[in-house]
């Protein structure tokens, strides 16, 4: 556990009263995919904006790397670079053309020249079957093309780790099927990731681990998915997922 | 209609024109420039700043123009501050200006979702380049519509610069009336010249929103 890329140590994360995150601890080695599921408000979503320090923690802490990150450190902006995040709402920028929307951070943060970033950009594009849309706008697209559009806006920067935050629950199931078949590339060429989704065929497919979470705790961990998604030990996971099933 | 005294008056309304037209300017810039901080004042939070802000704010947006004015140019030499007719139509456009475009643009930036500054955040920029690159041309370019029809507002109310003795449009024809009482010429002459300049503003400012909120909502 020495050498996790991320470590979360007892964190804690309320709203007033209300308890989101209850001493959460968990490890993410590199080249490991890890997959985070659980009821509605369970703190899925939370704990992804924890790690990338959008919202402010009441205690405990976030490692990457073994450095802290920090809301309010300076060095925070820095920190981000190395965590790629992807949200529910794909939120492109509206205002700039698909290549400018991926461009803009390696340009402006990076400090690189555009035609290095713009050829690795055509390259991802390619990649993920949308280089013919590189000067179209974002209202041009389609939910699930916007969302592979932001895995390539994530990817550029070369995060340590990825964040995906239910990134297939506002698209229509075609559509998740080619979001989630880009994510699939991404783990079988070793990408460090933590996923929440809803999808659980998915998340057995993909997941080295899998944590099932429920007021902001972990009730049950799986280093054996088929295992877990088959036959849960603990019996609110069972119930959890036989919601699943018809 | 008397077209020969018309003309003889033209050069009159071109003189006027020119005057409202720099000082007209000269207040829309100004007030551009106040709103655009009074507006990120107050979208940041900045303790202190906004609550000068707000008290500006309500202040000018709640006094008709033309007391600001008079304030201005009749009341601030009572304590020792004289300033040109000039310079009081540029502050006094430009003060109440800024109040109207610092709601325009404050209400532009409150449109767009914060999750557009965090996922900016979240690609590592930080939150003034965020600001600059994300949120801000995203407000500017919903407000068009709004500071448009703000720089025509505030080119109109031009016509109580009359009041403080600049001779504007509408002081020209004021007093050409006074003086020879062609009422119905230069009254005529007045509503050409009003639209000789804020047509083109209206033209214009059509275009610049088309051009600007194309990427968002297409052609």
């Amino acid at each position: 556990m020495e050498n996790a890329l991320l470590e979360i140590k007892d964190l804690k994360k309320a709203y007033g009263e209300h308890v989101v995150l209850d001493d959460l601890s968990l490890a993410v080695n590199k080249g490991e995919v890890v997959v985070v599921i659980g009821p509605s408000g369970c703190g899925k979503s939370t704990l992804l904006r924890c790690i990338n320090a959008l919202e402010d923690i009441q205690g405990g802490q976030v490692l990457l790397d073994g450095q802290p990150v920090l809301r309010q450190a300076k060095n925070i902006s820095r920190t981000r670079q190395k965590i790629g995040m992807v949200f529910q709402s794909y939120d492109l920028f509206p205002h700039k053309t698909i290549l400018d929307n991926i461009l803009l951070a390696p340009m402006k943060v990076q400090k690189r020249p555009r035609a290095q970033a713009e050829a690795e950009a055509l390259e991802l594009l390619d990649r993920v079957g949308l280089a013919d849309r590189k000067d179209d706008y974002p209202r041009q697209l389609s939910g699930g093309q916007k969302q592979r559009i932001a895995i390539v806006r994530a990817l550029i920067m070369h995060p340590e780790i990825l964040l995906l935050d239910e990134i297939t629950a506002a698209l229509d199931p075609e559509m998740v099927h080619e979001v989630l078949q880009v994510v699939l590339d991404l783990a079988k060429n070793g990408s460090t990731m933590l996923i929440v989704t809803h999808e659980m065929t998915f998340a057995r497919a993909i997941a080295d681990r899998v944590l099932f979470l429920e007021g902001g705790r972990i009730v049950e961990e799986s280093a054996d998915p088929k295992a877990f998604f088959a036959r849960p030990a603990t019996e609110r996971a069972r119930q959890f997922l036989r919601t699943f099933e018809y | 209609m008397d077209f020969e005294a018309m003309r003889e008056y033209l050069p009159l309304f071109k003189d006027a024109l020119a005057l409202t037209v720099r000082i007209g300017w000269q207040g829309v810039l100004l007030a551009f420039l106040i709103g655009i901080a009074c507006a990120i004042i107050q979208h940041m939070r900045l303790p202190v700043l906004r609550t000068v802000a707000a008290v500006y704010i309500e202040l000018f947006r709640n006094t008709p123009l033309l007391v600001q004015l008079f304030f201005l140019y009749f009341a601030l030499p009572k304590i020792g501050l004289r300033i040109s007719a000039e310079l009081c139509g540029v502050l006094g456009l430009g003060l109440l200006g800024g109040a109207y475009m610092a709601e325009t643009i404050r209400s532009g930036l409150e449109s767009i979702a914060p999750i557009q500054s965090e996922s900016a955040q979240s690609l590592g920029m930080t939150g003034m380049q965020a600001f600059r690159y994300v949120i801000l041309p995203q407000a500017v370019s919903r407000s068009v519509p709004g500071l448009i029809a703000n720089v025509i507002f505030l080119l109109k109310e031009t016509s109580v610069f009359s009041t403080v003795s600049l001779m504007d449009l509408m002081f020209t024809a004021k007093d050409l009336i006074g003086m020879y009482a062609k009422t119905m010429e230069c009254l005529t002459l007045l509503v050409v010249f009003y639209l000789i300049m804020l047509l083109p503003v209206s033209v214009l400012g059509s275009l610049v929103e088309r051009r600007l909120r194309h990427a968002e909502f297409g052609p």
